[in-house]
C-alpha cells in the first residue's frame, strides 16, 4: 500500500519535472501542479499513522492530523499561486499572441555579440538591430 | 511580561493595516498615511524588543496558550531582533521613496495592501520558531512579491515575472516536501524540538535533510549555483520594489540558512562545502556583474556576490565567522537597498539604465553622484565605510581558521567589486551622454525632493553603521554566541 504511494509520488515528480521544462506556459503551470500533488502525497505518506498528537482520545487509534493540515495548507497556497500563474500566462498571450516563454533580450544580445566575434558585416548589423530592439 | 505581548505585533499590525488599506482603496492619501504610521509604530516596537533581548536573552510567546511542540511559538533572539529592526527601517525608507515618486506605482489600489502583507511576511519569517510557519511566512512574503514584481503588467515584466514565480513556486514545493520528510523522520516541526530530536536519528538521514533545506533556502538566498533567476527577474520591477527585494528577500533566505544550519544541521564536515559554495557565489556573481551593461542588472549580480560573503562567515562555523555574518547582514540590507534606490533615481532622471547611453550626470545631479560614490565605496568595502568593517571581520575570521583559499577569493572579489562600481561611476556620472535625448531629459527634469531626501537619509544611516560599528559589532557577537550555543533558545521555545 505504502509502496504504491511511494511509486505514485515518484512518477508524479518525474512527470511534473518534464512538464516544467517545456516552453509553453500552460504546460509549466500543469507541471507545477503535478509536482505540488506529489508533495502533498509525500506529506501523507510521511505521517505516523495511529499516533494521536493531543493525548489519548479513548476511542481507539486516531490518525495523526498534522500531515493532513500541512497538505491542506499547501493545497490552498498552490491553488492561489497557480491562479496567479494562469493570469500571467493569459497576459503573456494577450501581449505576444502565444504563451511561450520568450528568450531573454539580454541573452539574445550576448549571443549575437558572440556571433559577431567573426566580425562579418551582416552579423554586426544583425547585432545592432537586436540592440535597437532591446532599447 | 509586556514584551512578550509585543512579539506578535509586527505580524498582526501589518496584516491589520493591509486589510484596512484594502478598504481604503479609493483614497490613496489615507492608504499612504496608514502605511507610514503602521511602519513607524512597528519600528518603535521592534526597537523596544531589541533593547529587551540586547543582553543575549531569548523571549518567546505561545499563541493561544498551547505550548511547544504542539502549539505555535513565536520566539525572538538577538539575531532575529537585529534583522527585524533593520528590515522594518528599510521597509519604511522604501515606502517614503515610493510615496515621493512622480509617476507613482501606488496608482494601483492594491499596492499598499500588498506592501503591508509583505511586511507581515518578512516579520513572520524572523519571528517564527516553527518550520511549517516558516514555510507559511515565506509564502506570504513571496505571494506579495509576485504581485509587486508584475505591478506594471508590461511585456518585460510578464516575461521575467514568470521566471520568478515559477522558480519560487518550485522552491516552495521542495520546501514543503522537505518539511514532510523531516516530520516523517522526527515527528515534529518545531525548531527547538527538532534540534533535540535530530540528534537521535541516523546521521546520514540528518545530513540529507540538511542538504535538502540548504537547496530550498539556497534558491531563495540566490547562492551558487541556484542564483540564475535573480539577475533575470529583479531589474524589471519598479525601482522601489526592486530595492526592497534586493535588500530583504534574499536576506530572508540567508537568515533561514543561518537559523537552520546553526540550530539543526551544523557539523564540522559541512564547513568545507559551505566555504566552497561561498567562494563560487562571490566569484560568479561579481564576474556576471562585470559583463553587464545596465545599472540595475549590474547591481543585481552584486547581490549574488555579496550573499557569498554572508555564507562565507557562516561556513567557518566559529564565533568570529558568525559575528561577521550577522554584522554583514545588517550592513547589506541597508546598503544594497540604498544602491538600488540610487539606481532607480538614475533611471528616473534619464529614462534609461544602459551605461552606453548614459554619462555626465555629475554635472546635472551632483548630489546623486555624491550619494552613489559613498554607497558604492561602502558596498565594495573601502575604508572607512561599514562595508570595509564587514569584510575585515569576515576575512579575519577566515584567517583564524586557515581558510586561505576562500579568503583569497574574498579579497579578489572585493577588488573586482570596486572595479565594477567604478564602471558604473564612469558610465553614468563621468563623460558625456552618447544619447542626446538622455542628455536633454537629465537637464530638464529635476529629481523629486522627497526621493532624494529619503535616499540621503538611507546613506546617512549607512554611515551611521560605520560610526557605531563598535556597539553594533558587540551586538552581532552576542547574537552569534546565542546561535552557537542554542541552549537559551531551546529553553525559551520549549518552556
Amino acid at each position: 500500500m505504502i509502496l504504491s504511494l511511494v511509486v505514485t509520488v515518484m512518477v508524479l515528480y518525474g512527470v511534473g519535472t518534464y512538464l516544467l521544462l517545456q516552453r509553453h506556459l500552460t504546460r509549466v503551470v500543469i507541471g507545477l501542479s503535478v509536482i505540488a500533488h506529489a508533495s502533498n502525497l509525500l506529506l501523507l505518506v510521511g505521517g505516523q499513522a495511529g499516533r494521536p498528537p493531543l493525548g489519548d482520545s479513548g476511542v481507539g487509534p486516531v490518525a495523526d492530523p498534522l500531515p493532513q493540515s500541512l497538505a491542506l495548507t499547501s493545497i490552498v497556497i498552490t491553488f492561489g499561486v497557480s491562479a496567479l500563474l494562469l493570469a500571467f500566462a493569459y497576459r503573456s498571450w494577450q501581449i505576444t499572441d502565444s504563451d511561450e516563454v520568450e528568450d531573454d533580450v539580454e541573452d539574445r544580445r550576448i549571443a549575437a555579440l558572440a556571433a559577431v566575434q567573426g566580425l562579418r558585416d551582416e552579423e554586426v548589423v544583425d547585432a545592432e538591430e537586436i540592440e535597437e530592439e532591446a532599447v | 511580561m509586556t514584551s512578550d505581548i509585543l512579539i506578535p505585533l509586527p505580524i498582526v499590525l501589518s496584516l491589520g493595516a493591509a486589510a484596512l488599506s484594502l478598504g481604503l482603496g479609493r483614497r490613496p492619501r489615507a492608504q499612504r498615511a496608514l502605511g507610514l504610521i503602521t511602519l513607524s509604530v512597528l519600528v518603535g516596537v521592534v526597537v523596544a524588543l531589541l533593547v529587551r533581548v540586547a543582553d543575549g536573552s531569548v523571549i518567546a510567546t505561545r499563541i493561544g496558550g498551547w505550548g511547544a511542540p504542539l502549539g505555535i511559538v513565536l520566539a525572538l533572539d538577538l539575531m532575529a531582533a537585529l534583522m527585524l529592526t533593520v528590515s522594518l527601517v528599510v521597509l519604511l525608507i522604501v515606502l517614503v521613496f515610493t510615496i515621493g515618486s512622480p509617476r507613482p506605482i501606488d496608482q494601483a489600489r492594491f499596492f499598499y495592501p500588498v506592501y503591508m502583507v509583505m511586511a507581515a511576511g518578512v516579520a513572520a519569517c524572523f519571528l517564527t520558531a516553527d518550520l511549517f510557519n516558516l514555510y507559511v511566512a515565506f509564502e506570504v512574503t513571496l505571494t506579495a512579491s509576485y504581485v509587486l514584481i508584475a505591478v506594471g503588467r508590461s511585456r518585460e515584466q510578464v516575461r521575467h515575472g514568470i521566471t520568478y514565480v515559477v522558480i519560487s513556486l518550485l522552491a516552495s514545493t521542495l520546501f514543503i516536501s522537505a518539511i514532510g520528510v523531516t516530520y516523517a523522520a522526527t515527528g515534529t516541526v518545531n525548531l527547538a524540538d527538532l534540534a533535540n530530536k535530530l540528534q537521535e536519528i541516523d546521521p546520514g538521514l540528518r545530513a540529507a535533510l540538511g542538504a535538502l533545506f540548504l537547496v530550498v533556502f539556497g534558491i531563495k538566498a540566490a547562492i551558487f549555483p541556484l542564483f540564475f533567476w535573480l539577475p533575470d527577474s529583479y531589474p524589471i520591477a519598479p525601482a522601489p520594489v526592486t530595492a526592497i527585494f534586493a535588500g530583504l528577500l534574499t536576506k530572508i533566505g540567508v537568515y533561514a540558512i543561518i537559523r537552520s544550519q546553526s540550530l539543526l544541521f551544523a557539523t564540522p564536515e559541512e564547513s568545507g562545502f559551505l566555504l566552497a559554495v561561498a567562494g563560487l557565489t562571490m566569484l560568479v556573481g561579481v564576474l556576471g556583474a562585470i559583463a553587464q551593461d545596465d545599472v540595475m542588472r549590474i547591481l543585481s549580480f552584486h547581490i549574488v556576490s555579496q550573499i557569498g560573503y554572508l555564507i562565507f562567515g557562516l561556513g567557518l562555523l566559529t564565533l568570529a565567522g558568525l559575528s561577521a555574518t550577522v554584522f554583514s547582514s545588517i550592513h547589506h540590507i541597508l546598503i544594497t537597498t540604498t544602491l538600488f534606490l540610487i539606481g532607480g533615481l538614475i533611471e528616473l532622471a534619464t529614462g534609461t539604465g544602459a551605461l552606453r547611453r548614459l554619462g555626465g550626470m555629475i554635472r546635472t545631479t551632483p548630489v546623486l553622484a555624491a550619494l552613489f560614490m559613498i554607497t558604492a565605496l561602502s558596498f565594495a568595502g573601502v575604508p572607512p565605510f561599514s562595508g570595509f568593517l564587514a569584510k575585515l571581520a569576515v576575512i579575519q575570521a577566515g584567517l583564524e581558521v586557515g581558510a586561505y583559499l576562500t579568503v583569497g577569493v574574498g579579497l579578489l572579489v572585493s577588488i573586482l567589486t570596486v572595479f565594477s562600481m567604478m564602471k558604473i561611476w564612469g558610465g553614468v556620472f563621468w563623460g558625456d551622454p552618447e544619447d542626446a535625448a538622455v542628455r536633454e531629459q537629465a537637464r530638464t527634469r529635476p529629481l523629486p525632493a522627497v526621493m532624494m531626501g529619503v535616499t540621503a537619509v538611507a546613506v546617512i544611516l549607512g554611515l551611521g553603521i560605520a560610526v557605531a560599528a563598535g556597539p553594533i559589532y558587540d551586538l552581532s557577537e552576542r547574537a552569534a554566541a546565542s546561535l552557537i550555543d542554542p541552549a537559551p533558545y531551546l529553553a525559551a521555545v520549549l518552556q
